[in-house]
């Protein structure tokens, strides 16, 4: 076990807590340059793919994890961040500035979206996204003019930096920049005291408000900034689809990210790279599945929504920490051992708050 | 003449939105959670009357009976054994729970009854009476009666039944209903049961128009519109909410020109938004006010 001797304050809200921590990042990211050494062009292609998840993922942690606030369809926003991309780089904008005004544009909507109906709470904010997923689907597909309709929309794959997008070398460290960059972002956001307010919204919204979080203004931002890391993320997965059509951004990938979210781990970053890895082999694993099952079975179609459901089943009653919050215990274990106590990471009941007078 | 034709169509799938809003609503008064998975449950109702019906060739009645019962006992273990182990989690996870359910739901049904589109016969099926020059088609017919009868037998059952009283005393406050000696956990069982018998009951009535296959589970997201339209908590309400929401659907679409293209479509969502938005207590709402931030 390691203890922190602490000398300065600034210790606590430091990103690196030690220098472990320093190393072993360094080491990671280090590997990740290395990787299109070994890898070849599908694995690249699918840990780029990774990346994207991951940047989609930061968004709604920020959202879900950290401030507390369901979103059922976060598909919205990376549809969005596709199409805006598209068509700015379609009118001839360069790569370097599309990307900012993505953000930007995604930015907008999360705010324009989220002052009106973050007044709700818990399940009616639930459902109140889940229509709006359904609704900017639908705006995908009549809003002909910008989108390309039912017809689809090419992704121009301009040149950058003197490089092709076709490049998948080149590609995922895009991607990986984008993704360390993100990262980078959440965590400062997440360490200000913006990211304090959003932590004590989830905890206790009367607390917070004591406090003098302006709730109102808080959801809203969160929703925002939500918004803008999940269109970013929807701006490269353009250049990784290639083509866009509306029937991509339905409500299979809102719940795509929110099993990513739950898998990998609820509030912690850690868990967005750990249930976008999950999430990206997740077809994988169903292919081999299929192969173990009898014929009669796995050759249905119906297999991949039940599986993914049984995942999300499985997680919720008995990891609901997610896989990070499993290597968190398997960690501790070491550290602790002989004296671990499985007590240490028991399920807390809350009182659940009630809409009754 | 033509308004009155749409109005009744218009009832006519309003009656489904309420029943699987009804469904919502029931489990919501009991348990303050929301079953994401209602629309699945339905098609599974659906299909098992596809099963007996259809394929095992009874007799329309006993089938819709045996149906209705088979769905019902489903919904009784779905929350003796998997939904009651969430409780004292956050909200989100109920959320999640119900949705991975769905998911497990339209998964099973596609692996077991494909993915094809079925149908059966019932009685109705064809069938239409003119009425004034009024086209009324006998499915149509059929759902507005079915709703009926089912929502005064609900409501007899409620008012004057030992356990409808039971049911209401548990909504009503838990811990009180606790000392009168209710088996709390038993009767929120059978609140589960009772509104997947409704939503089995939708499933059944809703199959000779749109047939059976796994996409009649998006009726449960339309019905989020009915119920928050009523006000999330009063059963008469829901009705009420699902016959506006079929209303204003049949009514989009025949003035879409002077709309919008498309607006058919998402309009029961449009209007769950706006209501959300300008008057988020709902119509029927028994609460006094719903707290804002």
């Amino acid at each position: 076990m390691r203890f922190i001797f602490k000398t300065k304050y600034s210790q606590d809200i430091n990103i690196a807590k030690h220098n472990g921590d320093r190393f072993w990042y360094s080491l990671l990211v280090l590997i990740m340059v290395a990787l299109p050494l070994v890898l070849d062009d599908f694995y690249l292609g699918e840990i780029s793919y990774i990346c994207i998840l991951s940047i989609a993922g930061i968004g709604l942690m920020i959202l879900s994890g950290y401030t507390g606030l369901a979103s059922l369809g976060h598909a919205a926003f990376l549809g969005v961040g596709a199409y805006t991309h598209a068509f700015l780089l379609t009118n001839g904008i360069p790569f370097y500035a599309s990307i900012p005004i993505v953000i930007i544009v995604s930015f907008l909507v999360g705010a324009i979206i989220g002052i009106p109906i973050l007044r709700l709470t818990g399940m009616y904010l639930a459902i109140a996204t889940l229509a709006l997923g359904f609704i900017a689907e639908h705006v995908f597909i009549k809003w002909e003019h910008f989108t390309g309709g039912n017809r689809g929309l090419p992704v121009p794959q301009p040149e950058f930096l003197g490089m092709s997008f076709y490049d998948s070398v080149f590609f995922y460290y895009v991607c990986l920049v984008f993704l360390i960059a993100a990262m980078f972002a959440a965590i400062n956001i997440l360490r200000s005291p913006t990211g304090r307010a959003f932590v004590a919204i989830r905890d206790s919204e009367i607390a917070a408000q004591s406090l003098g979080v302006n709730l109102g203004l808080y959801k809203a931002l969160s929703f925002a900034i939500s918004g803008a890391f999940t269109g970013l993320a929807g701006a490269l997965l353009a250049h990784y689809i290639g083509y866009l059509a509306p029937d991509i951004f339905n409500i299979f990938l809102s719940l795509t990210l929110l099993l990513l979210i739950v898998v990998g781990g609820m509030g912690s970053l850690h868990g967005t790279v750990f249930g976008a890895i999950f999430v990206g082999f997740l077809p994988q694993l169903i292919a081999i599945c299929r192969d173990y099952l009898p014929s009669t079975i796995g050759s249905q179609p119906g297999l991949e929504p039940m599986l993914f459901g049984l995942i999300l089943v499985f997680f919720i009653l008995y990891e609901p920490l997610g896989i990070y919050g499993r290597w968190m215990k398997i960690k501790l274990f070491f550290e602790l051992f002989p004296t671990y106590k499985r007590q240490t990471f028991k399920k807390q009941k809350v009182f659940t708050k009630s809409d009754r007078v | 003449m033509q308004l009155i034709q749409l109005l009744i169509d218009g009832i006519a799938s309003g009656c489904i939105y309420g029943l699987v809003a009804l469904g919502f609503v029931l489990i919501y008064k009991a348990t303050e959670t929301i079953n994401f998975a209602q629309g699945d449950i339905l098609m599974l109702g659906a299909f098992v009357a596809y099963s007996l019906i259809g394929i095992m060739g009874m007799d329309y009645l006993t089938g819709f009976a045996l149906t209705v019962l088979i769905i019902a006992v489903f919904g009784f273990f779905l929350d003796a054994v998997v939904v009651r182990q969430i409780i004292g989690q956050p909200a989100f996870a109920t959320v999640m729970l119900t949705i991975g359910l769905g998911f497990i739901f339209r998964g099973f049904a596609s692996i077991y009854w494909g993915t094809d589109i079925f149908s059966f016969s019932t009685p109705f099926s064809g069938k239409i009476t003119e009425f004034n020059g009024l086209i009324i088609s006998y499915v149509n017919l059929s759902i507005i009666i079915g709703t009926a009868i089912l929502m005064s037998a609900l409501y007899f059952f409620f008012t004057f039944s030992k356990i409808g009283v039971a049911m209401r005393a548990s909504s009503e406050n838990q811990l009180a209903a606790y000392y009168m000696g209710i088996p709390v956990k038993f009767i929120f069982s059978l609140i589960w049961s009772i509104s997947a018998g409704v939503a089995a009951v939708a499933g059944v009535l809703l199959a000779p128009i749109t047939l059976v296959d796994t996409s009649i589970s998006l009726i449960g997201l339309k019905a989020f519109a009915a119920a928050v339209l009523g006000g999330f908590g009063s059963i008469p309400g829901a009705i009420v909410g699902g016959i506006i929401i079929g209303i204003v659907e049949q009514l989009c679409g025949t003035y879409e020109n002077y709309l919008f293209e498309g607006v058919r479509e998402i309009s029961a969502y449009l209007v769950l938004i706006l209501t959300l938005i300008i008057y988020p207590r709902g119509l029927f709402s028994d609460k006094a006010e719903v707290k804002k931030v």
